[in-house]
């Protein structure tokens, strides 16, 4: 019988942790993600999980030892933030170059400088491009759902991923949240089966230096450069949205919460005006949308939960025919805009009419509270932009008074 | 005191087969070769970004027989550490964990994961191959350069700063066991990692090793540098078990005939050296003096 308990984002992250019997945990605390290690630690300390815990010191040497364990066939985790996520960045790019399905919940936090322990999600989205899959979750629901998801699929396609979850707003939020029954996350996540065996008869040289042209093994058979390698990554990569997608319906028919769909639409279907947001934006945009209807606006919410790898296809459908759309986004590319806006906007490029016009909006970082009436604001803007035909010249901040 | 090996008892089968690309006359092969046969086969070495890369050797051959996990510069010890809870975790008994990286990811960049893992007590092998600068990437100065060398990043005015004693700083992390090898001495290698192969807990090597190519001396010299090193005691042999000293090999007969050669006849055959000034030679000579008096102190 599935339990429902008041949980906050890492107590669930540690649970779904434990769920999916994890063998090798590296811990290393950062705000706000520093209950998962401790939970997991009482975990392990009192027998409720069989796992080889590492206190490493340092979040590059947890990801170093996440790697190394993986390699070997354990199912590894660790969880981390801002920037200790910043501090371990060669070691994701190594993570996903060397194939190892790590999954590691992100408690998304403002990086520094400034120093900031607050929300908001550059930490992640400067690592779009490692080639780890990323998850952003809603709330607290789906960090302990996506974090089984995520095994299950990292394993299939061996590629790491990392489940994002806003700090403060979904980390230490207490939420209610159906815990999934172990024999049935056992069902849907077997035990890891690495692709290489340890055999000291034949041993191996794993990572090694790679040319850039292909080489002829000692047989003369043709063997990978290093863009061999980094291409079936990326053909990894172009083959997980239905991998993804056939994973959250096989968890949907086992637990009744479906994730077969990369995006979350909320009165979608017939929008004339979306909010698109990551996380629990996302979830606050609901609010905002249902008020925009109260006043005749046919408003709606996509939340991207699958951003990596980008779900353009889903997206571009999403939003085919409607008039305006507020891309709200707690993070930004320097120097030009917010990472969402780009890549829908590159999605969009081969779509002939039918296209929104898109309204960027940078909001929330270093914790800044976004209140339903900046939404109001930003859709206000976004509708007028569409109507009056003249598209913002850059992207919108709501947030920095001073 | 180690259990001296007869040659003809050594291993028979190789770990290293012919033909590598390190420089002619690299002294680490010469090492790790006795190092991979004290282990054995069900051995797994973690290798971050150093010469012993180079060894190992370009996709898709290499002609280490050995499991190797490559890794990042600073990740030899986190990546032991991954290595150990991994094979744990599944079950997979009997297999030795060795790290080996030279001085740049063990001094500097590798001092961080290597003190964590030393402070868990972690159960593998590190050894550091120290040619005492950054040499796979072109000789520059680490923290491991001695006073008075010239590198590519102290090119016209020799290193300042001495060396640093790592040995000390492994000894404050409460090792069951640690020791300096070197290149030239491959029994003592061979004989120390038999020894330190089946001790629990965190070992620690420091494995000197003579480089031509970033010392400038002739590749067919390297045996002989690394020897003058230990017989003019600037690297002496010794090992320490639950804290006990011990004088080893060379650096023992030392100790027992007082035949201590001065450091000149080191420094003059190295052309990293040939702008240290007298000042830099006598302050050289006077650390070398003062170690080696302790270590004879605390040997007795």
């Amino acid at each position: 019988m599935e339990q429902t308990k008041i949980l906050t984002g890492t107590q669930a992250a540690a649970e779904a942790a434990r769920l999916s019997r994890v063998q090798v945990v590296a811990a290393y605390p950062i705000t706000p993600q520093s209950k998962i290690p401790e939970v997991l630690s009482s975990y392990v300390e009192r027998g409720d999980l069989k796992s080889e815990f590492v206190r490493v010191e340092s979040e590059h040497s947890a990801m170093g030892v996440c790697i190394a364990a993986s390699i070997i066939g354990a199912r590894s985790f660790t969880a981390t933030a801002a920037n200790g996520l910043a501090y371990m960045h060669e070691q994701l790019h190594w993570a996903a170059g060397a194939r190892v399905p790590i999954v590691m919940p992100v408690t998304n936090r403002g990086m520094g400088a400034p120093w900031t322990i607050l929300n908001d999600i550059q930490d992640s989205i400067s690592q779009r491009d490692t080639g780890w899959m990323q998850f952003y979750c809603m709330n607290n629901q789906e960090v302990i759902d996506l974090v089984i998801v995520a095994f299950k699929v990292a394993e299939q396609l061996l590629v790491p991923c990392m489940v994002c979850f806003d700090g403060f707003r979904l980390s230490h939020t207490l939420m209610p949240v159906a815990v999934p029954e172990q024999e049935k996350v056992d069902k849907f996540l077997p035990p890891y089966v690495p692709f290489h065996k340890l055999d000291a008869e034949n041993p191996v040289g794993i990572n090694p230096v790679v040319m850039s042209d292909p080489i002829g093994d000692p047989d003369g058979v043709l063997s990978p450069g290093y863009m061999g390698f980094r291409a079936r990554l990326q053909q990894s990569l172009e083959e997980a949205l239905p991998v993804i997608r056939e994973s959250g319906r096989e968890f949907g028919d086992l637990f009744g919460r479906f994730y077969d769909d990369p995006l979350h639409r909320y009165r979608a279907d017939d929008a004339d005006f979306l909010f698109i947001a990551m996380g629990a934006l996302a979830s606050e945009a609901s609010l905002a949308a249902d008020i925009l209807r109260e006043q005749g606006v046919k408003a709606g919410v996509l939340g991207v939960r699958v951003y990596r790898p980008f779900p353009a296809a889903a997206l571009v459908e999403a939003v085919r025919g409607r008039r305006a759309a507020a891309v709200l986004e707690k993070a930004i590319s320097y120097g030009y805009e917010g990472p969402l806006m780009t890549d829908l906007k590159a999605a969009l490029y081969g779509e002939n009419g039918g296209r929104p016009v898109l309204s960027n909006f940078i909001v929330g970082l270093g914790g800044k509270d976004v209140s339903t009436a900046d939404l109001l604001l930003s859709a206000r803007e976004s509708i007028e932009a569409a109507k009056s035909g003249k598209p913002q010249a850059k992207p919108k901040w709501i947030g920095n008074e001073v | 005191m180690s259990v001296q090996t007869a040659i003809l008892d050594y291993p028979e089968k190789e770990y290293i087969l012919p033909g590598n690309r390190l420089c002619a006359g690299c002294g680490v092969a010469i090492a790790y070769r006795f190092i991979l046969k004290a282990l054995g086969q069900k051995t797994i070495v973690s290798v971050p970004a150093c010469c012993v890369t180079i060894l190992h050797g370009i996709y898709p051959k290499t002609p280490v027989a050995a499991t190797t996990v490559n890794t990042t510069f600073a990740s030899a010890a986190s990546t032991a550490s991954g290595l150990v809870a991994g094979l744990k975790a599944t079950g997979h008994d009997g297999w030795k964990v060795l790290a080996i990286a030279g001085d740049g990811g063990t001094f500097d960049m590798g001092i961080q994961s290597l003190s964590g893992a030393a402070e868990r007590a972690t159960d593998f092998i590190y050894v550091c191959y120290d040619n005492e600068a950054y040499m796979n990437t072109g000789a520059q100065r680490s923290s491991a350069t001695p006073a008075g060398a010239l590198t590519t990043t102290t090119p016209i005015e020799p290193k300042e700063q001495p060396k640093k004693d790592f040995m000390q700083i492994m000894e404050a992390h409460s090792l069951p066991y640690l020791a300096t090898v070197s290149c030239s001495y491959p029994g003592d290698v061979y004989d120390k990692f038999v020894k330190a192969r089946d001790i629990v807990g965190t070992r620690f090597f420091h494995l000197s090793a003579p480089c031509p190519t970033g010392w400038w001396y002739p590749t067919r010299d390297t045996v002989k540098i690394g020897r003058l090193m230990v017989e003019s005691c600037v690297f002496p042999l010794y090992e320490i078990e639950e804290g006990r000293l011990a004088l080893t090999g060379k650096s023992l007969s030392i100790a027992k005939s007082g035949r201590k050669k001065p450091i000149d006849e080191y420094i003059s055959l190295q052309g990293r050296f040939r702008k240290i000034t007298p000042e830099q030679v006598a302050a050289f000579q006077k650390r070398v003096d003062e170690k080696w008096d302790s270590l004879l102190k605390r040997a007795e």
